[in-house]
């Protein structure tokens, strides 16, 4: 079953288009990384997939259903969001916001299903802080934990869901990291569709069953991450050259930053 | 960096246990006693004093009550009693209860539409357009009228205070709202600069009115309760009544709104409802406020600011608690405004200004750290 199903989008900004002509589905239950330099587009297709962005051209349906025709309230039950910098200017407790991923759910089992998405995110004994005392990117796993309980939320009543995740690590340190990506997969091996912006592309590669590589608003390659991610792409997309090295036995592909070279 | 972190657990115990306090099922009925009590108070005391125990009598309370807790007053007592108690302070109790309610909640409502404990309809000139509306109408509107043969209709002023906030909401939305993002530091400034604007062309009115147009307007902009009738009553209860049908339909999404907009339409909130419903409510409630009471400031502040430190910022509980607690306030403060310096009275924003901005920035000063601007 197509989750995502993206044809023939542009999105446009004044006289320059962001996003020209990209077209992919994606399948239930497959991890997507989106890759690429900044100002490839990325987040603009993230915004356009999460249903934030009006575009001209092309049609997004979200299981089967343009994307414009859910009603806000729906499309929550059936995708949810991490954005980047996310700041919170008021003294919510980290349960608090934790649970507002709920929908306006309340009882018992929705503080659980909290308690465990903070346990997820190792964020145990933080539940009464007040989220503004904590650092960046334990902030950010709070939001992430939230994300999780709408997505919960949703996968109950409607079965498996998407979710859109916007560079989920940037501000993590390594364990936090590979939590991270453990969660993504987990939600994934249940038959939730992960579109990720990642920046880091051996994350990509150990996180997603495919690697979108984006490029001046087109897709550059698409693909299995020992495929997508090779010298010619790589070359091409972000103007490096020698920076890949592949581990066997499979050869996957490995960055090594500080052998490549600019071209 | 390792005393805050020395210092962290202690302080947030004591916050918790508090707002764990505050959280409970009593804050609502502890607040509506406190109400009462403070309505008793402010019934009892003022230029013709009436003692508690004649006030069952007064209010025309019988049968128990009066045999067992008021003493046998003379009937002429009796009857001042009730007309100061019916005709005075009954209704001045209302009114200032209300607009107490009105002021701190859409307060509460516009620091959580823009993200901002600082924001408040008298600071960023909502306030001051509609008490220019409501000068507008004072000083030209007679001569109109007039002019057409015709009596300026009783609700002409509040209506043009409802117009005066509703546009200057409208416009303040305008300047900070770039691609649906809007911006805090915009919002403040251009707030200020919108105040400025309203109060030069109140300056301007001042300037061209006579001297019974002038004491108008000065009622407006310093804040009064005084004049307080039941038809007034009668026009502002339904505010009050609007406010609380709304606030389970706004409550959550400005929740979500905190996380941003896109975050909160992530969620599921209709972003441009929740925002248009909050924009037409402040203006309707700040409108009806300053239309009756001119510009009171700064109890669209501390109370919700107070409130978020004690029960959290969920606008659930934030939004009715702070009516509440702006009753309660600005009943106390006109108690004041009209005891203190009896039988003249101090001009009501004069004194919620007096106490609350001092006690705003001492707020400030001790909760630094959990107020992230």
């Amino acid at each position: 079953m197509i989750a995502v199903a993206v044809n023939s989008l542009s999105v446009r900004a004044g006289e320059k288009r962001l996003i020209d002509g990209i077209s992919f589905d994606a399948p239930q239950g497959q991890t997507i990384a989106l890759v690429g330099p900044n100002g490839a587009g990325k987040s603009t297709l993230l915004r356009a997939l999460a249903g934030e962005l009006a575009f001209g051209e092309g049609t997004i349906l979200l299981k089967g259903r343009a994307i414009h025709d859910w009603p806000s309230h729906e499309l929550a039950r059936h995708r949810a969001v991490l954005s980047q910098n996310i700041t919170v200017t008021f003294p919510f407790t980290v349960a608090e916001i934790v649970k507002m991923g709920a929908g306006g759910r309340m009882g018992r089992d929705i503080d659980t299903m909290a308690d465990a998405a903070l346990a997820d995110v190792d964020l145990n004994g933080f539940r009464d802080r007040i989220i503004g005392t904590l650092s960046g990117g334990e902030q950010q796993r709070v939001h992430f934990a939230r994300v999780m309980v709408q997505l919960a939320c949703g996968e109950q009543a409607h079965g498996p869901g998407i979710l859109l995740l916007d560079e989920p690590t940037a501000s993590l340190d390594l364990r936090h990291q590979l939590d991270l990506v453990a969660a993504a997969k987990k939600a994934a091996s249940g038959g939730t569709t992960v579109i990720a912006i990642v920046h880091d592309l051996n994350l990509a590669a150990l996180m997603a069953d495919r690697v979108i590589v984006m490029g001046r608003g087109r897709i550059a390659a698409d693909g299995r991450p020992s495929v997508t991610i090779n010298e010619q792409i790589i070359g091409k997309v972000f103007g490096v050259s020698d920076a890949i090295n592949r581990i066997p036995p499979d050869s996957q592909p490995f960055v090594l930053p500080h052998l490549a070279q600019k071209i | 960096m390792s005393d805050t972190a020395a210092s962290e657990p202690t302080a947030g115990a004591q916050h918790n246990k508090l707002r764990a306090l505050a959280k409970g099922p009593l804050l609502f009925p502890a607040l509506i006693v406190l109400l009462i009590a403070v309505a008793v108070i402010a019934a009892a005391v003022g230029a013709a004093g009436i003692p508690v125990e004649r006030l069952p009598a007064a209010l025309g309370l019988t049968g128990y009550l009066q045999a067992h807790f008021t003493t046998p007053g003379d009937a002429a007592l009796l009857d001042r009693d009730r007309l100061v108690l019916w005709s005075v302070r009954l209704p001045r109790i209302a009114i200032a209860g209300m607009i107490g309610a009105l002021l701190a909640a859409s307060g509460a409502i516009m620091q959580g539409l823009f993200r901002n404990p600082l924001a408040d309809p008298a600071l960023v000139g909502v306030s001051s357009g509609g008490a220019l509306a409501a000068a507008a109408i004072i000083v030209t509107g007679d001569r109109f009228a007039a002019s057409a043969g015709i009596a300026l209709p009783f609700a002409a002023l509040p209506a043009a205070a409802f117009v005066g906030s509703l546009v200057t909401t409208w416009v303040l939305q305008a300047i900070a709202t770039r691609r649906k993002n809007t911006s805090i530091a915009i919002f403040l400034l251009g707030g200020l600069a919108i105040a400025a604007l309203a109060n030069a062309g109140i300056g301007l009115l001042v300037f061209i009115a006579d001297d019974r147009q002038l004491r108008d307007v000065t009622f407006w902009l310093l804040g009064s309760l005084g004049g307080a009738t039941w038809d007034k009553v009668a026009l502002i209860a339904p505010f009050v009544v609007v406010l609380f049908v709304c606030i389970p339909f706004i409550a959550r999404g400005l929740d979500l709104l905190v996380l941003g907009e896109a975050e909160a339409f992530h969620m599921g909130v209709e972003v441009e409802r929740v925002k248009r419903t909050s924009i037409v409510l402040i203006s309707a409630m700040t409108g009806a406020a300053v239309a009756f009471a001119g510009v009171i400031g700064f109890v669209g502040i501390v109370v919700p600011h107070l409130l978020r430190l004690a029960i959290g910022p969920g606008h659930g509980r934030l939004l009715p608690a702070s009516a509440c607690l702006g009753a309660i306030l600005l009943l106390v403060a006109d108690t004041a405004a009209r005891t203190l310096a009896a039988p003249a009275e101090i001009p009501i924003g004069v004194l919620t200004a007096i106490v609350g901005a001092p006690f705003f920035l001492v707020l400030l000063l001790r909760q630094r750290g959990l107020v992230g601007l």
